[in-house]
C-alpha cells in the first residue's frame, strides 16, 4: 500500500545521485535501477513497477527500467551456528534442525543497488 | 555509446531511518519508554490503550499518547477522557506513521515535553502491512491481534509479527463465542516471531493487564 511513497523515495535519491555524477556524465541516460528487497520488506514488486512507471514520469529517469531483485530470509541458527536460508516466511525455524531462529542476517532489506546508466553522446 | 553500472547502496527509507533514530536517541536521554501499537483495524488498540492509561496513571506514572488515523479525532477523544496527554496525527490517507510526523507532533506539543514523561504510547494506523516498513524510534513495537480475527493472522502478516517486540491477544473476554483456538494462536505467534512475550487480555475485564503492566515496568528500568 506504502509502494507509491517507497517508490517516490527511489527517483529523489536516484535523481540527487545522477546530480552528483562527475561533469563527464552529465546527460546520461538511466537505462535500469536495481533494487535489493528483502522478502520481509513488505513491499510487492508487481506494485512497485506499477508505481515506478508513474513515478518517472518527467523525471530523469523516465524510460527506464525498474528491477526489482527480492532476497530469501537468512537466519542465525545457534544450535547449528550457522547462517540459514529460509525458504518461506511461514516459519522462522532453522530447516536442517527445526529449532526456532530468532536472529535475522537478512530478510528486510529495502535499498537501491545501482543504476545503469548510457553517458551523453559526445557532442563534435 | 557506452553503459556502465553506478553502485547507489543506499536505503530507501534511509531519510526515515534517521530521523528515527535521532528520536530514539531523544527518548533515551528523555528517560521515556516509547512504544509503536500496530494492529488491523477493529482490533481493539484504542480500548486497550485507554484502559493501560488508566491503570498506570493510577500507579502515578506519567503517561502520553499519539494517535494515528486517517481522518478524524475520535480516538484522540476517547483515549483523553484518561486524563493523559493525547495528540491525534491525521495521515489524510496516507496508511502509517512516520518518523517525521511523530517528530513533528512532539514538537508542537503544548503542556508536554520528552523530560516529563515515563511512557509514550504511539498508536499506528490501523493497518498490519505498512507500518511495519516504518521505524518511529520506538523501544518495544507491540502487534496486537484480536480474537475475533482468526489464529492464522501472524502467518497472514510475518513481517510486522517477526517485527513486533511483545504480542498482545486483545478481547479474551469473548474467546470462547467466537471459538478462538488460542493454542493455534500462540504456535502461530510463536513460529513467526519464535520466544515473543504474548499478553493474553481484556480492556473490558481487565484480564491480562497485570501482567502486561509489569513488563511496562521491568522495560521501563532498563532504559
Amino acid at each position: 500500500m506504502h509502494e507509491l511513497s517507497i517508490i517516490s523515495s527511489v527517483v529523489e535519491t536516484v535523481t540527487e545521485a545522477l546530480a552528483a555524477l562527475p561533469d563527464s556524465s552529465r546527460g546520461a541516460t538511466v537505462l535500469e535501477v536495481r533494487l535489493r528487497v528483502g522478502a520481509l520488506a513488505s513491499v510487492v514488486t508487481e506494485s512497485l513497477e506499477f508505481c515506478y512507471g508513474i513515478a518517472i514520469e518527467g523525471t530523469p529517469l523516465e524510460g527506464s527500467r525498474l528491477v526489482v531483485n527480492v532476497l530469501p530470509v537468512v537466519m542465525h541458527c545457534e544450535a547449528c551456528r550457522e547462517d540459514v536460508e529460509l525458504s518461506g516466511v511461514q516459519s522462522f525455524r532453522c530447516p536442517r534442525c527445526g529449532e526456532p531462529c530468532s536472529e535475522m542476517r537478512q530478510g528486510r532489506e529495502l535499498e537501491i543497488d545501482s543504476i545503469e546508466i548510457e553517458d551523453a553522446k559526445e557532442t563534435a | 555509446m557506452t553503459t556502465r553500472i553506478v553502485e547507489l547502496r543506499r536505503g530507501i527509507l534511509k531519510k526515515n531511518d534517521e530521523l528515527a533514530a535521532g528520536l530514539r536517541a531523544s527518548y533515551a536521554q528523555a528517560g521515556v519508554l516509547v512504544l509503536n501499537l500496530v494492529s488491523s483495524p477493529g482490533t481493539g488498540k484504542t480500548a486497550f490503550l485507554e484502559r493501560t492509561l488508566r491503570e498506570l496513571k493510577t500507579r502515578g506514572a506519567r503517561v502520553a499518547a499519539l494517535v494515528g488515523d486517517l481522518e478524524t479525532d475520535n480516538d484522540a477523544r476517547r483515549l483523553a477522557a484518561s486524563g493523559a496527554p493525547v495528540r491525534q496525527i491525521n495521515t489524510h490517507g496516507i496508511c502509517h506513521l512516520d518518523a517525521e510526523m511523530i517528530g513533528k507532533h512532539i514538537d508542537g506539543w503544548e503542556g508536554v515535553t520528552l523530560g516529563g514523561l515515563d511512557y509514550l504510547f504511539i498508536e499506528n494506523v490501523g493497518n498490519l502491512v505498512c507500518p511495519s516498513s516504518y521505524d518511529l524510534g520506538e523501544k518495544i513495537r507491540v502487534a496486537l491481534l484480536s480474537v475475533t480475527e482468526g489464529e492464522d493472522k501472524p502467518l497472514k502478516y510475518p513481517t510486522l509479527f517477526n517485527s513486533a517486540d511483545a504480542a498482545v491477544i486483545t478481547k479474551m473476554d469473548i474467546a470462547e463465542p467466537c471459538g478462538f483456538d488460542r493454542e493455534t494462536a500462540l504456535r502461530n505467534i510463536n513460529e513467526i516471531r519464535p520466544g515473543i512475550r504474548i499478553f493474553e487480555t481484556s480492556a473490558k475485564t481487565g484480564a491480562g493487564m497485570d501482567e502486561w503492566l509489569a513488563y511496562l515496568g521491568e522495560a521501563r528500568g532498563v532504559i
